[in-house]
């Protein structure tokens, strides 16, 4: 079952089912190391599933998911974090409470046991990285502001900030540009560009015109499968692609 | 030195709040209050911890625990056993059955001391009791919940439901727990009498300076990172498991602190009232320590303080002219805290007090060193308490 890959991460034989209705069904993947994958498909494909099955938050039926050739299918949640997994929700979620600074700050991956955390000193490196992350959203004039008072955009970006933090190795976005205004999307389109340089990034996305801007291999799926998957100007030339999704 | 003043005290606005609660509770109450006055608020601040622990455990952490009366309880019995034995020596039993055993267990045909109750005759034991019996118990009660996400009101259903099993079993078990009377009749503490004037200032003063240090370590947890994940925990859950926390242990943590502090303050209780009954174990107590916390303000650890004061206050007064009415008072006013003042008087005192001109200076630069959302002190609400 288990097979050693040169893949970032490799997802064989996925499959989960609620109540016999299988989201994910029998499905296989890789993602190279600093590929930027897209995945796109109709609601309901199963998008939202495969993401939260990667990162923990739903439990496989069957099947194995594996981060540099760890299985990753039976961790809990923080662990897979802990393993350089880091997944950005659909709506943003950040601590509206907290400031910028401090959402960024709490998300720095240190101190993250109960007595680590008690303990934790905010050191020169620290501050340094939050400034830089800050700087790379472009929250930097922001950093004393309240968290609930950013626009829907920024929340989104510090949210991306928050996991950068965690400079995790694969970083998954759920619908990074939803309800973004033009100009917000352009600049999410660069900011991705930028930060998949020295990571994997997969990207959950319906906006199509965002999707060409950014994508270099997408991933259709449908109903729970993989449809079809290659550059984006062949997924789009493609029958099945078209009748299911793009035609609409 | 600059680390206890920022992490202990909370900076320059921290300090000053405990500064003055300092003065209030040690200095002023004590010149303006007759002993026994003085031994109710004493009994007052004991509720005090279980308010601070709840300004922890449901303010920060978004944990609402209806069950703080089990942890007060199990601290108070803790103490109350171990002054219960040394009340109950041979010679002052000699007429019961059993001599040696504290008196309840005689009427109720018990022979000689129940196994549990044999280590509560070391007051060492029992102090490391008074702590570690409620931690475990947390932890215990803690670490199922919290690791199957239980959480919410759920939680707070549960911690109820406990401090009710809890109640009935003191209750139901008279030999062994004292019943419905609970532990009465207790005397001395190593040979030293507790109810002497002297004892009584004495327990006032290391009950007050006790709840002082309870609250400056609830300042450390919540100047932390800790404290600020306790925060985000509130706000999005799972925003802050999937950045690497086991959200649980947090939880399953600042659980057993609460449970700890509303212990002091129980066994405090018990060597300043003289008894530990189930009354201050069950549902009323647990809710009314709530409402102290709510009316106090639940994301200040000293607003509380005044809370619970002024609520008990206003529950000596009331109750002494219009004894049927005072529940329903309660239960207006805690209505109307968390309909009109959802953070209190620590709220009040926040938005009101840096409009006052002569407060302005005191205040001014106090902002930047406290967290946004973490309201502080109130000094002018409890002086209703001095002039009584």
């Amino acid at each position: 079952m288990t097979t050693t890959t040169d893949f970032l991460l490799a997802i064989e034989d996925l499959t989960v089912s609620f109540d016999g209705f299988k989201a994910v069904d029998a499905l296989t993947m890789y993602i190279d190391k600093n590929e930027l994958r897209v995945i796109i498909g109709p609601n309901g494909a199963g998008k939202t599933t495969l993401l939260d099955l990667i990162c923990g938050k739903t439990k496989a039926s069957s099947g194995s998911i594996q981060f540099k050739n760890a299985e990753m299918t039976k961790q809990a949640e923080h662990q897979i974090v802990r393993a350089g997994i880091g997944r950005k929700f659909q709506t943003p979620s950040i601590y509206e409470n907290l400031t910028v600074y401090q959402n960024l700050e709490v998300s720095y991956p240190e101190g993250r046991g109960v007595f680590g955390s008690l303990f934790f000193k905010t050191t020169e490196q620290v501050i340094n990285r939050v400034n830089e992350v800050a700087k790379e959203i472009q929250l930097d004039k922001f950093l004393d502001t309240e968290a609930a008072i950013l626009s829907h955009g920024q929340k989104q970006w510090l949210e991306i900030g928050m996991l950068l933090m965690q400079d995790p190795e694969l970083l998954m976005l759920d619908e990074p540009v939803a309800g973004m205004s033009a100009k917000e999307r352009d600049e999410t389109a660069e900011l991705l560009n930028r930060i998949c340089e020295n990571r994997a990034v997969i990207v959950i996305e319906h906006d199509m015109e965002f999707v060409k801007k950014i994508a270099r291999k997408v991933t259709v799926l449908h109903q729970g499968k993989i449809l079809a998957e290659g550059p984006m100007d062949k997924v789009q030339a493609d029958e099945k692609v078209i009748e299911v999704y793009l035609g609409h | 030195m600059n680390f206890v003043y920022e992490r202990f005290l909370g900076g320059k606005s921290g300090a000053l709040a405990i500064g003055i609660l300092a003065l209030l509770i040690l200095v002023i109450l004590p010149l303006a209050l007759d002993l026994f006055r003085l031994n109710l608020v004493g009994k007052y601040l004991t509720y005090a911890f279980a308010a601070v622990s709840l300004v922890l455990l449901w303010g920060y952490g978004g944990i609402l625990s209806l069950g703080q009366g089990i942890f007060f309880g199990l601290g108070g019995y803790a103490m109350a056993m171990f002054l219960k034995l040394e009340a109950s020596d041979p010679e002052s039993t000699s007429i019961q059955t059993t001599p040696g055993i504290p008196d309840f267990m005689d009427w109720n045909q018990l022979y000689e001391l129940p196994w549990f109750w044999v280590p509560f005759e070391s007051f060492t034991f029992t102090l490391i009791a008074i702590l570690v019996v409620p931690a475990v118990f947390a932890f215990i009660i803690g670490y199922s919940m919290f690791k199957r996400r239980v959480g919410g009101v759920y939680f707070a259903i549960i911690t109820q439901v406990i401090a009710v099993i809890l109640t009935v079993l003191i209750v139901g078990q008279q030999g062994y727990t004292g019943g419905i009377n609970g532990i009465t009749d207790l005397r001395t503490l190593n040979g030293w009498d507790i109810r002497t004037d002297e004892a009584k200032y004495l327990l006032y003063f290391l009950n007050a300076i006790l709840l002082l240090g309870v609250i400056m370590l609830g300042k450390f947890i919540l100047t932390s990172k800790f404290g600020q994940l306790l925060l985000a925990m509130k706000d999005k859950e799972d925003r802050v498991r999937f950045s690497g926390y086991d959200v649980s242990n947090f939880k399953i943590f600042i659980f057993c602190i609460s449970a700890v502090i509303a212990a002091i303050g129980g066994a405090m209780f018990t060597l300043q009232v003289g008894f530990m009954s189930p009354s201050f174990v069950g549902i009323v107590p647990s809710i009314e320590m709530v409402i102290f916390a709510a009316v106090g303000g639940r994301m200040s650890l000293i607003g509380v303080v005044y809370g619970t004061l002024l609520v008990n206050y206003g529950k000596t007064a009331f109750s002494e002219t219009f004894p049927e009415l005072w529940l329903f008072l309660m239960g207006g006013l805690f209505i109307a805290v968390v309909m009109f003042f959802p953070n209190g008087l620590a709220g009040i005192w926040n938005k009101y007090a840096p409009k006052v001109p002569f407060l302005r200076p005191l205040l001014a630069g106090s902002k930047k060193a406290e967290s946004k959302t973490e309201p502080a002190k109130i000094e002018s609400e409890p002086t209703t308490e001095g002039a009584k």
